[in-house]
């Protein structure tokens, strides 16, 4: 029972940093890049893709036995375009300002490689537990990863955090940042921050001979023990 | 003392090094950056020398950070400051002068592995990025010699003007000859093509350059100009023209090896330069096509490689 539970939490925390969905598996690049000109867009977007996932997930993983292997994709997306559209709906209802905002990138959530990325390789192979788990910890990497771009690139960009101005860099900001090549240049300089975070340790798996008669074996960086 | 050296070739130890070569762009470069002086004022050497004081800190501040060899003795940061001033209008905040230095040094040149590994220009990259993020700064021009009145007199660049041309009546045209003595608005480095031309031939005599590249970027503007029924003159004496082709479309490192490469290098600049300068919405477009094509410079390599005298076709592997 321990060990059970000690398992739902590592399949929660997961996505946060090991296995984040944007910035270690590179998935769902497109809204990444779109919508994250602004923090608050960052958030909108993080939440609702959580929510999709979090939906499709628990169904997916419900219906696992039931839907045929050749078929699982279109069954895939008919499950996600739903949760999709009831997100659009209840957004266009309640934020339009953020309905409007994150405009067709919204709809696009139904392609997103991370909610199919976690139907294909996770729901439709575990219990409805475990996928609803996984589903909100890679939604809150997801989330975290879009926030933070989001605020770099509105600090920098627009002098603004949330919305709110901050007072010397609002009178001179750098517009590259809210810029479609701003965006590569964030990504690029975070994903290299989590890299670092992540692989304290030099690569373990080695496919060479050995370190014997090696000429790179200073260099090499792997110890003969790792083998 | 007779001492009979044996050794492979090349006997000749007599090797250009990096410092010699870098000191004689530094040279080459003076001419065109004492007229910008001259014409734009103290504040023009004050840039100047904030560019090149933040690109050799940064350029030691990286290397240092990165546990690397110290490379600013290779005087490749000084150059990169100095190219990088030249391109700047002589107003711009020096705040702004050391972010470029930055994106030059560290974002484009140390992140990339240093000297000889950079992709494209530093300074053609920190100046586009300038030019993007703060567009009101990067245009404010001032007309020579005014600099020292109290509100110095702003003016567009000739190319700016050339836009308007036929729109309006009353616009004061530089002649053909301020524009060759550079006498026009514009960067501090860019303006007088005199200058540049004599730093220019000057690498070319100390054959540190080849002019292949510079000749077939100026001849192909003029010539794509002169069909397309404009002024082909005004077009390559105004803007970057000059400075771009002698000093940057030169770079060893973002260029083409082979003489073909650096024809069709400089072709592709011409061209790109055009349509920007014709139909895009920038003035200009110097910079725009040097980025592009020093990233294009690998295809282009491969397209190029000449044969080696003797050598069959390399056998297919799979």
């Amino acid at each position: 029972m321990a060990e059970n539970k000690k398992s739902l939490f590592g399949e929660l925390t997961k996505g946060i940093i090991k296995e984040n969905p944007t910035l270690v598996m590179l998935l769902g690049m497109c809204p990444t890049l779109a919508v994250t000109t602004q923090a608050m867009n960052g958030i909108g977007m993080g939440l609702a893709t959580t929510f999709v996932l979090l939906g499709s997930n628990i169904v997916i993983s419900a219906l696992r036995k039931v839907i045929p292997d050749k078929v699982r994709i279109p069954a895939f997306i008919v499950i996600i375009a739903s949760f999709v559209t009831l997100i659009g709906f209840l957004l266009e209802g309640f934020v339009p300002s953020l309905y409007d905002s994150l405009g067709i990138y919204l709809t696009l959530i139904t392609v997103n490689c991370i909610i199919f990325g976690r139907a294909e390789m996770f729901a439709s192979k575990n219990n409805v537990i475990a996928s609803a788990f996984d589903a909100i910890g890679m939604g809150i990497g997801f989330t975290l990863a879009l926030f933070l771009m989001g605020s770099i690139r509105e600090i920098i960009g627009a002098g603004q955090w949330m919305g709110m101005d901050i007072p010397v860099m609002h009178s001179n900001p750098m517009l590259l940042f809210i810029m479609p090549a701003g965006g590569f240049f964030t990504l690029g300089c975070i994903i290299a921050a989590v890299n670092k975070l992540k692989n304290k340790k030099p690569p373990q798996e080695i496919t060479c001979g050995g370190c014997e008669g090696c000429p790179m074996a200073e260099k090499c960086g792997t110890k003969e023990a790792d083998k | 003392m007779n001492r009979l050296i044996v050794s492979p070739s090349p006997h000749d130890e007599n090797y250009l090094k990096t410092s010699t070569i870098m000191l004689n762009v530094i040279i080459a470069l003076m001419p065109a950056l004492i007229v910008g002086c001259v014409y734009f004022g103290l504040r023009a050497l004050l840039l100047t020398a904030v560019c090149v004081g933040s690109c050799v800190l940064f350029e030691f501040l990286a290397r240092k950070l990165m546990k690397r060899e110290n490379t600013i003795g290779d005087l490749s940061a000084v150059v990169t400051g100095v190219i990088l001033a030249m391109n700047l209008p002589s107003t711009l905040p020096l705040w702004m002068a050391v972010i470029g230095s930055f994106v030059a040094i560290v974002v484009v040149k140390q992140l990339f592995g240093g000297i000889g590994q950079n992709f494209a220009n530093p300074a053609i990259t920190a100046r586009i990025v300038l030019m993007v993020s703060f567009p009101a700064a990067m245009t404010r021009w001032v007309e020579p010699f005014t600099h020292e009145a109290v509100d110095a007199v702003s003016g567009a660049t000739p190319l700016v003007l050339d836009s308007f041309r036929g729109t309006t009546d009353e616009i004061l045209m530089p002649s053909y000859l301020d524009l060759f003595l550079g006498k026009t608005g514009g960067c501090l480095g860019e303006t007088c093509a005199l200058a540049l031309l004599i730093g220019g031939l000057y690498l070319a005599v100390r054959k540190i350059i080849n002019l292949a590249a510079p000749l077939s970027f100026i001849g192909s503007l003029f010539i794509l100009t002169l069909i397309s029924g404009g002024d082909p003159v005004y077009q390559i004496l105004a803007g970057g023209v000059f400075l771009g082709a002698f000093f940057m479309a030169t770079d060893y490192a973002t260029t083409p090896i082979s003489t073909k490469g650096k024809i069709v290098f400089g072709l592709g600049c011409g061209l790109i330069t055009f349509v920007i300068r014709r139909f895009g919405s920038f003035p200009e477009g110097v910079s725009f096509s040097i980025l592009l094509m020093n990233v294009l410079t690998p295809y282009i390599e491969q397209l190029t490689r000449t044969k080696v005298l003797g050598a069959k076709e390399a056998e297919k592997n799979e």
